[in-house]
């Protein structure tokens, strides 16, 4: 493949050509780094790589007959755990508010500090400077890659680049296993990918995976951020006047140019044009250019940035995280401050203790009992041949604990109703039934309610079911109707 | 694309492209996006070769992978008989008042039986057994033929009035048509069983004696039915036709007598049993 010249930023690949049908892609070969920010980065990888992983492998005890994995998303049986939560599909809220929580976490961290979460903790992120670390262990740093891709195929070459192929390859396996074991027994699941009897659905799954995470982090990199994910493009609107932001202090670099033998910066800015920045930027761009949609805030040109400062002698923070306010202040000589508490983070952390309060009661009060009742629509009622009229139910009861219990249904809003359950209770109706259902699933039940004509309002009479568990006593009312023919 | 014109403000290639003054400028797709683009193309030519695609004249092109739907479906149909293939064994063996009698069966009989139900039985019968005039309503408590699980089944494998030799088999003579009872004596007995289905029968009125006469031997002396020979109740207001004197004179005039197939020539044992099961659990049967 011929390789497009290296270009310092992607604002400068604006060039298009009505013979092409895209935009070349311009490889970008970030350098190496050292400093507090690239040292934060690494321990923030490294800590989430070692959840992602080694999180499927905590126990917690449900007791007899429950998956013991901590977090498990068990898609055949219907349940999700977490801890010390366990979830119906009927309480699928609970994500919503889950999701509500992360976006509105993200906009109020983006708020104070920029794209934290972009440079730091999204797995695209995280897996990226995996992959880069493999890329520099086996071809070398920026300098060397260039020329190396450059250079015609050698044996070196081809060796240099079979081994980050084949390392990343698997990573991205073991990325395949290990997300998929959020979804089954992490215990079990050895047997289950190299048994007797191998299931293929678990390897399509980590193949899927897998290669998302091979063609992601190693090929699509900041394409990802720039095409693919949407928050990048409303970043902006995320941003405000006090929002500490990587930024490049433009009063203070500008005018730029290449540092001189006497070292004088009478006249002049303090950036050396050195392109330091540029060439650690994982996703290749200027930050000179300013505060952009491309920038991650990854903070890595702030490290390349003060090595720099540091050996021509000038102060550190050429390029910092600042605001936009701050900026000003500094470049007239008026004192700074960081204004954390504002409007609109105040709001965010408003809303944030909302949901979060809303979920936190939500759990901590969740029933154990569901019901579901369904009037039967085919017949809507039913003439008996002693003249009364009967309605049928579908009845469900959810038992959410793992224990079997003990229910007892009543019948109540009309006088003279009385009811059969199919099974359970047969012959003369009854307004009382005992219902049992075993620990951890739903007992469906056909309940027929039958009541004399005369004690209908009419088309539609309120009827009210009373289930009371019987080891609490604990009662809950359901209403319902009863259909019955025209008076 | 002879002539390249740059827009002036951005100073990007236009497409050349112009409408009412204003221009599109050429913004290049992602070189990704092209390729996953071509790469659909060269896929939808590997679909054309491996699977069914073009039509021609006397069929269409099988394809190198010889796939079809239809064999798929037969496929799937055979892995499903063979999943289903225990329990069902399971229920063709067992009574059905034994399944009836297990939960576990019980429910799984009325799951399937509402499967079979709804494809075989529901084109009459209605969904839910609600019933139509002239067929019977299967989540009441009047049963023609018996409203035990046994009754069912039986109905059920062989039917009413058909050519099966186990069918259920019962006739009302056409008491008016064969001149066995007079147009007066009709009406009578009509009043009569209207007020029976009532209560409000006067055993002194014209219409009882002629229903003691010529009724009662299958219909019972209070017109209380007999299942045995299919004859149904009277004394309620549940009619398999209408309960109007006009339609009471009707029947006894010339009565209309329903048929139902004999389904264990259509259908295998378990699926009568599961029919039998989820039927009875229509209503509670009797």
């Amino acid at each position: 493949m011929k390789m497009a010249p290296v270009k310092d930023a992607v604002a400068e690949d604006k060039v298009s050509s009505n013979d092409k049908l895209f935009a070349e892609h311009v490889k970008i070969y970030p350098k190496k780094v050292k400093g507090l920010f690239r040292s934060l980065k690494t321990s923030a990888g490294a800590i989430l790589l070692a959840i992602y992983f080694l999180a499927p492998f905590l126990r917690w005890d449900r007791g007899p007959g429950a998956p013991d994995q901590a977090i498990l998303i068990d898609l055949p049986g219907r349940r999700a755990y977490f801890f010390f939560i366990e979830i119906w599909p009927q309480e699928v809220y609970y994500l919503t508010g889950l999701l509500i929580l992360a976006a509105i976490g993200l906009f109020f961290v983006s708020s104070l500090f920029g794209r934290l979460w972009c440079g730091y903790a999204c797995w695209q992120t995280v897996f990226t400077d995996l992959f880069m670390f493999v890329e520099r262990v086996f071809q070398g740093d920026r300098n060397a890659r260039i020329k190396r891709d450059r250079a015609p195929l050698g044996i070196g070459k081809a060796l240099r680049k079979l081994g980050t192929h084949a390392t990343w390859l698997l990573i991205s396996l073991m990325t395949g296993v290990g997300f998929t074991l959020y979804f089954y027994d992490a215990m079990q699941v050895v047997d289950v990918l190299f048994g007797d009897e191998p299931w293929w659905g678990a390897w399509t799954f980590i193949a899927i995976i897998g290669g998302s995470c091979y063609l992601l982090a190693g090929w699509a990199r900041e394409q990802v951020c720039i095409y693919m994910c949407p928050y990048s493009r409303f970043q902006g609107a995320m941003f405000d006047d006090n929002s500490l932001l990587v930024t490049y202090e433009a009063w203070r670099g500008e005018p730029r140019g290449p540092l001189k033998a006497e070292k004088s910066f009478e006249g002049r800015g303090h950036c050396v044009d050195c392109k330091m920045c540029v060439h650690v930027c994982p996703t290749g761009i200027d930050i000179r250019n300013g505060s952009q949609m491309e920038c991650i805030g990854c903070a890595l040109c702030i490290d390349a940035c003060n090595g720099v400062m540091d050996r021509v002698g000038l102060p550190r923070g050429l390029i910092t995280w600042d605001s936009i306010n701050n900026q000003v202040s500094r470049s007239q000589g008026k004192p700074t401050r960081v204004r954390l508490v504002r409007i609109r983070t105040v709001v965010y952390v408003l809303v944030l203790a909302a949901v979060g309060g809303a979920m936190v009661f939500g759990l901590s009060n969740r029933a154990t009992t569901q019901v579901n009742v369904l009037h039967d629509r085919s017949p809507l009622y039913v003439p008996l041949s002693d003249g009364s009229i009967r309605n049928g139910y579908t009845f469900k009861i959810l038992n959410m604990v793992r224990e079997d219990r003990a229910y007892r249904l009543r019948v109540a809003g009309i006088d003279g109703a009385g009811m059969t359950v199919i099974g359970l209770h047969e012959g003369k109706p009854a307004s009382v039934v005992d219902m049992n259902v075993t620990a951890d699933t739903v007992g469906t039940f056909q309940v027929y309610v039958s009541a004399p004509r005369d004690d209908l309002d009419g088309e539609t009479t309120e009827l009210e079911f009373v289930l009371t568990d019987k080891a609490s006593g604990q009662s809950e009312t359901y209403g319902t109707w009863f259909a019955g023919p025209r008076r | 694309m002879a002539t390249k014109e740059r827009d002036h403000v951005t100073g990007q290639e236009t497409t050349g492209h112009e409408w009412d003054g204003i221009k599109e400028l050429n913004n290049p797709l992602p070189k990704w996006w092209v390729y996953v683009f071509y790469v659909c193309i060269a896929w939808s030519v590997g679909y054309w070769v491996l699977y069914p695609a073009w039509p021609s004249l006397s069929g269409y092109t099988k394809g190198l992978l010889g796939y079809s739907t239809r064999a798929e479906l037969a496929a799937d149909m055979a892995e499903l008989k063979k999943v289903r293939g225990a329990k069902a064994e399971q229920l063709a063996q067992m009574d059905v008042n034994a399944i009836y009698a297990d939960p576990e069966m019980r429910s799984y009989a009325i799951a399937a039986g509402r499967t079979a139900f709804n494809e075989n039985c529901s084109a009459c019968h209605q969904m839910g057994g609600a019933g139509a005039v002239g067929y019977p309503t299967l989540a009441d408590d009047e049963w023609i033929w018996g409203g035990t699980l046994d009754d069912i089944r039986q109905t059920i494998a062989f039917g009413v009035r058909n050519a099966n030799a186990d069918s259920r088999q019962g006739e009302m003579p056409k008491f008016g048509a064969e001149d066995i009872l007079t147009n007066e004596q009709i009406g009578a007995v009509a009043d009569h069983v209207v007020a029976l289905s009532k209560g409000t029968a006067d055993a002194a009125a014209a219409g009882a004696a002629v229903f003691a006469e010529n009724c009662a031997a299958c219909h019972g002396d209070a017109g209380e039915g007999q299942p045995a020979l299919g004859a149904p109740a009277l004394n309620n207001g549940l009619w398999l036709y209408k309960g109007s004197k006009d339609a009471l004179v009707a029947q006894i005039n010339a009565p209309k007598h329903g048929s139902m197939p004999a389904w264990s020539e259509r259908l295998d044992e378990s699926t009568i049993k599961q029919l039998a099961v989820y039927v009875r659990s229509l209503g509670g049967g009797k």
